[in-house]
């Protein structure tokens, strides 16, 4: 009996084809957002994460205090013992000290007034991941990296003072152990890290050059995680941080790490709740416009399909089982349709996984700090956000449609038959 | 044919009345209408327009209830069977020929006349040798993988015969089944009738007003404004 409906179906272009049309292009597009979502939100936290806060960061427990200001005479003591047995415990993140500070910086040679600037040390070894991950090399417009001594400059601070590399800049700053001090430092290169605010004030340096010049060796003002897959897992990340915290290492002491998720790091919260009941909810209006449709196409089809309804029931089919055809219909076609969605929308999510889109153009007045290159990114979720609520919507579109039968009298049958 | 055995009996109303509303009169199509049907009769109901002819076929098939009185078909009493009870004794026992043919378009001449047997559930090949049989009775197995708009009129009613057929039913009710045909079709389709009456002893009633009809039948029942007016044999 299912190879006649099929038979019904693959002849009957008009029962199959529109439904078909419409549950595949649905399914693709609830498919593709989910993916393109999950990409823009990865872009979003990877540029945030590359610049400033980690997947996880860890700081000191009075620097967590604060939130979102720093307060750089807070550090981290013991940074690489805390780095080793982090790296132990968490081996699905590498680890990574940061040293940050701030103060005034200006030019020995122009002898303009001096301007505010935050100091980043990281670790710049050639063989590190640091350097790939903030992109100095691609952004290095004029010197070279900083790697053995001296900084590198955001090309707007060096345009602002009015300096190029092998020329000489004062900062002022304060020391670990409190003290204010004037530090000359060799400009080594200047470079352009494609967020405004970065280009205005940052200055990196080599982290273990600023230990040593702020007298705070061993010491970090922030450890960054970054999970080893690359990508922000929101969960998993919320879920270290919070058994991290739970075994709390110093006790309630100000420099006591205290580990936390990008969301809270950055504050993100809102925005992954946001992002993930949008994909949500547009999923949602998807499946809803698509039963919408559906039920129509269906009712449509039982109108059109009404002379053939009924000589089925009066050829002894019951209601049940001509409705029970006419869901069987609805379940192969919304197999078909979903599973053709779902492929044709993979397809296009893969393309932008892999290819990107190279947004730089539209992101250029742009103040969120986000990546060049948009990426989809396909996961679990992808493979069945689409498939079963195409078929739920096929199927629940032909269902309420085909409610109309059980309304029918076979009574009349014969004389609408004539007709 | 009054002292016909009963195991003979295959259709008995007893004062079937049937009323439809009508606004806040009513109409009545059928006004006590009793009627015995044998095995093996090829009998027919005449009458004018409006007399209740389909009326009363459609209570026969059960595919309506009357308003009062009684219906027994092939044993099983009309007015008491569920809507599926019903869909099942139409589906095994009870075959259909319409004014208009009423094929399923999407299907070949075979797949109409399988249609039936695949309700019935029966194996695919036994299925596929009453198939071809029902075609051969009525002169169209070389036409199987047809489909009904690539068929004439008279070929289509043929197939519909053969899809009333193919089950072997006790009872083929036919309303008018030659409206829409032109005279030598009409000999045609009710020769085959005829004939599969003679070989598998199947019990035919015929709703009709058409003289070629008529002149087929072999017992005539004329129904005058819901009423029987005559009941001849011969
Ligand atoms: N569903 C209905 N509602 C109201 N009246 C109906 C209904 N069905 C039939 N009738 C009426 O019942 C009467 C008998 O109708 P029926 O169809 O049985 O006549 P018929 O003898 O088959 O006529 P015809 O030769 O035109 O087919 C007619 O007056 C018809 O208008
Ligand atoms: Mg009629």
């Amino acid at each position: 009996m299912s190879w006649f409906v099929i038979k019904g179906i693959l002849r009957d272009r008009s029962r199959s084809l529109f439904p078909l049309v419409v549950v595949t292009v649905g399914v693709a597009l609830a498919v593709f957002l989910d993916a393109y979502l999950r990409g823009a939100q990865d872009s979003i936290f990877a540029a945030t994460a590359r610049l400033a806060t980690g997947h996880l960061r860890v700081v000191p427990r009075a620097q967590a205090e604060l939130g979102n200001r720093y307060d750089f005479r807070f550090t981290l003591k013991d940074i690489d013992s805390l780095v080793s047995s982090l790296s132990q415990r968490y081996p699905e993140i590498s680890w990574h000290p940061r040293f940050r500070f701030s103060g005034v910086i200006r030019s020995r040679k122009t002898g303009l007034p001096g301007m505010p600037f935050t100091g980043l040390g990281v670790d710049l070894n050639p063989e590190g991941s640091e350097r790939k991950r903030l992109r100095l090399g691609q952004g290095l417009i004029a010197g070279g990296l900083p790697e053995s001594g001296g900084a590198g400059l955001g090309f707007r601070l060096a345009q602002q003072l009015g300096v190029v590399p092998g020329d000489t800049v004062v900062i002022v700053t304060t020391r670990a152990d409190g003290e204010l001090m004037e530090i000359p430092l060799a400009v080594a290169g200047i470079i352009r890290f494609g967020v405004t605010a970065l280009d205005r004030q940052l200055l990196v340096m080599d982290i273990g050059e600023v230990q040593t010049l702020l007298g705070a060796g061993h010491r970090a003002t922030e450890l960054l995680g970054f999970f080893q897959h690359g990508f922000y897992d929101d969960r998993r990340a919320v879920a270290l941080a919070r058994s991290f915290n739970l075994q709390p290492a110093g006790g309630e002491e100000q420099s006591a790490p205290v580990m936390q998720a990008l969301r809270d790091a950055a504050g993100f919260g809102s925005l992954i709740e946001l992002i993930n009941s949008a994909t949500g909810l547009v999923v949602f209006i998807f499946v809803l416009a698509m039963a919408v449709v559906l039920l129509n196409a269906g009712l449509l089809n039982s109108l059109r399909r009404y002379q053939e309804i009924g000589i089925r029931l009066a050829l002894g089919e019951t209601k049940l089982q001509v409705y029970g055809s006419l869901l069987s219909e609805a379940f192969f076609i919304g197999i078909a349709g979903s599973l053709l969605g779902t492929l044709l929308g993979l397809g296009v999510s893969w393309y932008l996984q892999t290819h990107g889109l190279d947004i730089s153009g539209m992101m250029r007045n742009a103040s969120v700090v986000m990546e060049d290159v948009l990426r989809a990114r396909i996961a679990g979720r992808t493979f069945f956000i689409g498939f079963l609520p195409g078929l739920a919507a096929t199927f629940a579109g032909s269902a309420l449609a085909g409610l109309s039968i059980f309304r029918r009298s076979p009574a009349r049958l014969t004389r609408e038959l004539a007709e | 044919m009054l002292n016909m055995p009963d195991n003979n009996l295959i259709v008995e109303t007893v004062e079937l009345v049937k009323r439809y509303p009508m606004g806040r009169q009513e109409l009545v199509a059928l006004k006590g209408v009793s009627l015995r049907f044998c095995r093996g009769e090829f009998s027919g109901v005449i009458g004018p327009s409006g007399s209740g002819k389909t009326t009363l076929l459609n209570i026969i098939g059960t595919l309506d209830v009357p308003s009062s009185g009684s219906v027994r078909v092939l044993g099983e009493t009309v007015e008491r069977l569920s809507p599926a009870a019903a869909a099942r004794l139409r589906s095994r026992h009870i075959g259909f020929v319409f004014q208009t043919f009423n094929l399923l378009p999407v299907y070949t001449a075979y797949e109409n006349v399988e249609f039936p047997l695949l309700l019935l559930g029966m194996g695919a090949q036994e299925r596929r040798r009453r198939v071809m049989a029902a075609l051969e009775w009525v002169g169209l197995a070389d036409r199987a993988n047809s489909r009904p708009a690539q068929l004439s009129g008279g070929e289509c009613q043929r197939v519909a015969i053969a899809r009333a057929m193919v089950k072997e039913p006790a009872l083929v009710l036919a309303d008018e089944p030659t409206a829409n045909l032109d005279a030598e079709n009409s000999h045609h389709i009710l020769e085959t009738m005829q004939k599969l009456n003679q070989e598998l002893g199947t019990t035919f009633i015929f709703s009709t007003h058409d003289d070629k009809v008529i002149g087929y039948l072999r017992r005539r029942i004329r129904l005058v404004d819901g009423r029987v007016a005559a009941d001849e044999t011969g």
